[in-house]
């Protein structure tokens, strides 16, 4: 299977083993990672004004790239997902925005919203199936691990339809194909602080430890993520309390491709 | 530009519609950021229905609120205060000199770790 995939600016930096994992791990399942043609970086954060426009474009044309080779359009990094996944909502619904936008980027055929964008985990679950990758595993997680969902993959919940988003079960599923045991604790989808931390440390700081203390009472051994945000703080802001990992290095771990 | 005029066109970036708020106050208790807030999620949204703009414009609450859409989620009538909040943080950073973010104070805080993601999010929300 051949899917388009959107990296993202993160992915190509600070948060390389993400990618990389990936990669390995959707080798090993028959899984052929194909990136976007001059993707541009999208924003980070989906932007909210009604008016903004310009500032969704790199998303549209990412999306109108997939719609012509495919139909579908990969994400890893949580932000992506949700900014890719809101403008497509937008480019589908919106039409003061999908007008603007088309008029734009004048694309020879105008872009909306028809490509399916779909997260790594969910191509996991419904394009692979947990059944299958438990299958491939040679080396059982056997440990205790915590899902950290925060808030990117599943608010707002109507666009984004990831989960439910009160009481999500998509990561557990994966931990435990992986041979692990999942751990439930109550702090798993709240936020970690973003962005905020470059204004105010201090709303952070206490955001992941407030987390990781949640997932540590609860007896997980460590966390894991799929935003390179919330790992970074997780692990600077959440000073150590637990040990914080993406979910694609488990993946790798656990189908020996690491 | 008149209050009212600026009253219009937050309520038409915000998205949402701010009459139909109940006031159960489900946003202000479940925001990560409550206590930091100086106006609360419920405030924002009768405040900017009463056309309170300049309280709207000098409350930092605006820096605070991380956009993880909490807020939105449990409210049983529709509004969404952080797209509220984003209405009155855009309409403040759009004005001359108004960002959030002074690009000197940023090397100070910048550590190895630091992912590409925060720096490009701060950026987008802080700044125009």
């Amino acid at each position: 299977m051949k899917i388009c995939y959107y990296p993202g600016c993160t992915l190509k930096t600070k948060a390389k083993e993400l990618d990389a994992y990936a990669r390995k791990a959707a080798e090993a399942l028959g899984v052929e990672m194909e990136e976007v043609k001059d993707w541009q970086c999208c924003g980070a954060v989906y932007p909210m004004a009604k008016n903004e426009i310009a500032t969704k474009l790199s998303a549209v044309r990412a999306l109108d790239y997939a719609k012509h080779n495919g139909g579908k359009l990969l994400t890893l990094c949580s932000a992506c997902h949700n900014v890719i996944k809101r403008v497509n909502d937008d480019m589908k619904n919106d039409e003061n925005i999908r007008t603007k936008a088309n008029n734009y980027l004048a694309l020879e055929e105008s872009y909306n919203g028809e490509t399916q964008v779909i997260h790594y985990l969910e191509m996991l679950k419904n394009e692979v199936s947990f059944d299958e990758i438990a299958k491939k595993v040679v080396k059982p997680l056997n440990r205790k691990v915590g899902a950290y969902y925060g808030c990117l993959l599943l608010r707002p919940s109507g666009v984004l339809a990831f989960d439910n988003p009160e009481n999500p079960s998509i990561i557990e599923d994966f931990i435990r194909a992986i041979g692990g045991t999942p751990v439930i604790y109550p702090f798993r989808n709240e936020c970690c602080g973003a962005y905020v931390s470059l204004k105010n440390q201090t709303l952070p700081k206490e955001r992941s430890a407030k987390i990781l203390n949640s997932a540590k009472e609860k007896g997980a051994e460590e966390v894991i993520t799929a935003c390179p945000l919330c790992l970074y703080n997780l692990q600077v802001n959440g000073a150590g309390i637990l040990p914080a990992r993406y979910f694609t290095e488990l993946l790798a771990e656990a189908l020996g491709v690491k | 530009m008149d209050k009212t005029e600026m009253t219009e066109i937050m309520k038409e970036i915000s998205g949402t519609d701010v009459r139909k708020c109940m006031k159960c106050g489900k946003c202000s208790g479940r925001c990560p950021a409550y206590k930091d807030m100086d106006i609360k999620p419920h405030q924002f949204v009768t405040m900017l229905e009463k056309g309170k703009v300049e309280e709207l414009l000098n409350c930092s609450a605006i820096w605070n609120c991380f956009s993880c859409m909490a807020c939105v989620e449990r409210c049983p009538r529709g509004v969404a205060p952080a797209q509220v909040i984003e209405a009155v943080r855009t309409t403040f950073t759009r004005a001359q000199n108004n960002n959030g973010l002074a690009a000197e104070d940023i090397p100070p805080i910048v550590d190895e770790l630091i992912p590409q993601q925060l720096l490009v999010s701060a950026y987008r929300k802080y700044n125009k």
